[in-house]
């Protein structure tokens, strides 16, 4: 019961998902190990350690498990994962097959929220694994809701869209704490390594009001890997020909069944200059991160009582431009060029979580963190500084109206955010600012345990530039027929735009930076405040007895006022607000297919209309392909006595033109076409899993070596007015081949008990 | 002496009224429903949903139980089974009648003696 009360109260905490553990015993509650877990559902095969444990995302809902050990009988059983389970299993010998008989299912999706009423998916680690996947921003390469953009050559960030907007329109969230925001809003997403995160959820459309009025078009939440669970010792090596090497090692202690910690260090760098496109500029910024978290997990199940508390630092340098360096030159060399971006973070965060022992539907959380970033980015002559501290808090209330059919969460939060920014371009100028909101939020939801569920938001949030202003937002999931799912939702979000964080990039260019100041209260421009709205519809059924899964998914996002970035004069960049109309539309159609047992292809094919009004007109968002098409087929063997598997994994990607800005100004030889040309990207993976402790993988990407021409304009004149280093639509480097381990030791102690 | 006396029976009778079960607003109880899939849950918690005083109903398949947490004020757990017995599912204490039992969907019947 206790367990049971723990798991409840999880949520409080991670307010999405953290996962719930298994474990499979035999008629005399013996553990077992090695037992192999399959879930269709999840695409997921799983074994237990030797504590017969084994985890599972938790979620409001049941999921089949086909259950196989040799010498037992094969179990399908539909299992709640709301909380920590005992499964037994009985011995071939033992008579009669007890399994409760349930069709097969050999469903192939991300694990997408069936119960959720937002449209959410789940990837969990395994999902992760499946790419290169260094840091967060590149672990949505096997997902199509998620654009992926190519870092440019001059800063090497990568950059994320959903549904045809970037990250600074998406809330992304750690653990449902804000996390990357304000200075690191655009590249923060690079500063999580890959192995640090336990599972990522993609809400697409108006998120929840709980986190916040931000999230526009959609929200992600990670969770890191957590202390009571992690192994005392894992450590992954990487390394790949265009000269990048990275080293996760993670140290876990258990101090006692109510106290552990865990230790993740990460180090990348990258020490090989490569002009794979010879025009004279590096095609990745040459740099080194050292990346410390220190995670602390209080669990007391008696008291109903759990507790994390995290410290984290990192420091990350990058050095891109010209591959003849002059920063060490006293005299400027007209055909050289260097940019320097330098990135320090220190946080802590700590939350906590109390469930009613009598009530486990009733609990309360608090959680609140503390930050300090600083960037200092060089780009040519053009410098940009700025040290954003942060501070947020949220109390947090969860509990019923007569009934469990009838939840609410309600609770105050409170955000404080101070700017010191020093910028110099054609101009110089200070933007330092203080922020401050404090906010309150009720959100009610709505089950009738049948085929209806909404979630009704809203929060009231005063803010010292954005006003007194009011955040409604609405969800609704409605089950026809079994296996049809139509989700609704519709919401308003605001906030206050960092323009040269967001935007970063633009300054490697020459371009002059031009506000169109219209005294407002950032930058002189006015909060960003957009309706995000949309429908999605999901229907399986099965063709020749597999299963299928079609998911059209339509959203729209209107903007009210944006910042609008044009940049169709050649020599400049202007900021202003939006005069006349702004949207994106986003289509997508998916259909995954579970081709046969272990083979599983998804599809997709997604239709982006993003328009917004220039100073030249209504045009379409620079460097926004309309249409996409992606696929990925994955297979993977059985898994074998000591764990041994093989896994493939090809995701392959068409990009459709993309408008580029306007160059006409430019002399000839510096102009653009009007549409990039359409391009296609094939990426490879294979996993070699020697045991339940050791796997090597390698892969490629972009195997079809395709390299953009003309990525940087006037790289042979960087000093001119004409250079500008932004018009990146695809990669530079061509082919690029990979390879890792992942080690871990397992705990010893569960390892006698077992011999015992 | 006669002080003391009285204070023992005071004290005695003050456990006693302790000892009186006080209404719990929420207490947990769990009884057995007899059931097979996920629709007997939908039906079964829905049917327990249905008696004013229940806070949270989960039906689980493996262990035929119900957990119920209930506002004893309101209502007793034989008003659960009550309601669950008419909705078609045998519970510990009160049985489905046939014509309740036969209202429930063909995939649905659990009474594993049922001739099809």
């Amino acid at each position: 019961m206790y367990k049971i009360i723990l798991l409840i109260m999880l949520p409080i905490l991670s307010l999405a998902q953290s996962s719930v553990q298994g474990k499979i015993t035999d008629s005399e509650n013996k553990p077992i190990t090695n037992v192999k877990i399959t879930i269709p559902e999840l695409n997921a095969v799983l074994l237990t350690n030797e504590s017969g444990l084994f985890s599972l995302v938790q979620g409001d809902r049941n999921l089949l498990l086909v259950i196989e050990k040799s010498g037992f009988q094969t179990l399908e059983i539909q299992q709640s994962v709301k909380s920590d389970f005992t499964i037994q299993l009985a011995k071939t010998d033992s008579g009669n097959n007890i399994a409760t008989v349930n069709i097969v299912k050999k469903q192939n999706t991300l694990g997408r929220k069936q119960k959720a009423v937002t449209n959410t998916q789940n990837l969990s680690q395994g999902e992760l694994q499946k790419a290169a996947c260094c840091n967060l921003s590149e672990s949505f390469e096997t997902n199509p809701s998620i654009d992926v953009n190519f870092s440019d050559a001059v800063s090497g960030n990568k950059q994320i869209k959903m549904l045809g907007l970037t990250s600074p329109y998406i809330l992304m969230s750690e653990e449902n704490i804000p996390a990357i925001r304000g200075a690191l809003q655009a590249t923060g997403l690079n500063f999580i390594p890959g192995t640090w995160a336990e599972s990522i959820q993609i809400t697409k459309g108006a998120g929840s009001v709980v986190n916040g009025y931000e999230s526009i078009s959609g929200q992600i939440n990670y969770e890191l890997v957590k202390p009571q669970k992690e192994d005392p010792f894992f450590a992954n090596v990487y390394g790949s020909n265009d000269g990048r090497y990275e080293l996760n090692t993670h140290f876990a202690n258990k101090y006692s069944d109510k106290l552990s910690s865990l230790v993740l260090l990460h180090g990348n760098t990258r020490n090989i200059k490569n002009d794979m496109n010879h025009d004279g500029f590096l095609d990745n910024p040459l740099g080194k991160q050292v990346n410390i978290l220190n995670r602390w997990q209080y669990n007391n199940v008696e008291k109903g009582i759990v507790s994390f508390l995290n410290i984290k630092y990192f420091s990350d340098e990058k050095t891109g431009g010209t591959i003849n360096d002059n920063s060490h030159e006293m005299i400027m060399n007209p055909n050289l060029w260097t940019s320097h971006v330098n990135t320090d973070k220190i946080e802590i965060s700590n939350k906590i979580g109390y469930v009613y022992p009598s009530m486990p539907f009733q609990s309360i959380g608090f959680q609140q963190a503390f930050q300090y970033n600083k960037m200092h980015s060089e780009f040519g002559d053009k410098v940009h500084h700025i040290h954003h501290k942060n501070y947020f808090s949220n109390l947090i209330f969860n509990s019923i109206i007569n009934n469990t059919k009838h939840k609410f969460i309600t609770g105050l939060n409170f955000n404080f955010d101070k700017f010191q920014e020093h910028l110099e371009a054609n101009f110089m100028a200070e933007y330092d600012r203080i922020d401050t909101s404090i906010g309150s939020f009720f959100e009610y939801s709505y089950d009738n345990l049948n085929n209806l569920s909404f979630v009704l938001g809203a929060r009231a949030d005063s803010h010292n530039r954005l006003g007194l202003f009011f955040t409604p937002r609405a969800h609704v999931k409605y089950n026809p027929f079994e296996k049809t799912t139509f989700r609704f939702s519709a919401g308003r979000g605001k906030r206050a735009s960092n323009i040269f964080a967001e935007n970063i990039n633009v300054l490697a260019s020459s371009r002059d930076i031009i506000i169109k100041n219209e005294n407002g209260k950032l930058y002189g421009l006015n909060p960003e405040i957009a309706w995000n709205y949309g429908a999605s519809f999901i229907q399986k059924f099965y063709i020749f007895g597999k299963e299928n899964e079609i998911v059209i998914d339509y959203y729209k996002t209107d903007f009210s006022n944006q910042i609008v970035v044009d940049l169709e004069n050649a020599r400049q960049v202007t900021f202003s607000n939006l005069n006349g109309k702004s949207f994106a539309e986003s289509f997508q159609l998916e259909w995954n297919i579970n081709l046969m047992t272990h083979l599983n292809l998804r599809t997709a094919y997604k239709y982006l209309n993003v328009k917004t009004e220039y100073a030249t007109g209504l045009l379409d968002k620079p460097l926004q392909a309309k249409n996409r098409f992606f696929a990925n087929i994955a297979y993977e063997t059985h898994i074998l006595e000591k764990g041994q598997q093989w896994k493939f994994d090809a995701t392959f990607n068409w990009i459709g033109q993309q408008r580029l800005p306007n160059t006409q100004a430019n002399p000839v030889q510096y102009q653009l076409s009007e549409f990039t040309p359409s391009y296609q990207l094939i990426n490879a993976q294979i996993t070699r899993t020697f045991s339940s402790t050791f796997e090597l993988y390698f892969g490629t990407e972009n195997l079809g070596n395709f390299k953009q021409k003309n990525a940087i304009i006037a790289s042979d004149n960087p000093n001119s007015p004409y250079f500008d280093s932004t018009m990146i639509y695809g990669p530079v480097f061509g082919t690029m081949y990979y390879a890792g381990i992942r080690f871990k030791i397992k705990d010893k102690k569960e390892q006698t008990h077992i011999n015992h | 002496m006669k002080k003391i006396v009285l204070l023992v029976l005071i004290a005695f009778l003050g456990i006693n009224v302790n000892g009186q079960e006080q209404p719990n607003k929420n207490k947990k109880e769990e009884v057995e429903v007899n059931g097979l899939c996920d629709m007997c849950k939908k039906r079964i918690e829905k049917a327990a949903y249905s008696v004013k005083g229940v806070k949270s109903a989960v039906w689980h398949l493996e262990d035929q139980d119900l957990h119920l947490i209930i506002d004893e004020t309101k209502c007793k757990v034989l008003d659960v089974e009550k309601a669950v017995a008419i909705a078609g599912h045998d519970t510990k204490d009160i049985k489905a009648t046939d014509a309740q039992y036969a209202k429930i969907h063909g995939c649905c019947k659990y009474r594993t003696d049922e001739k099809h």
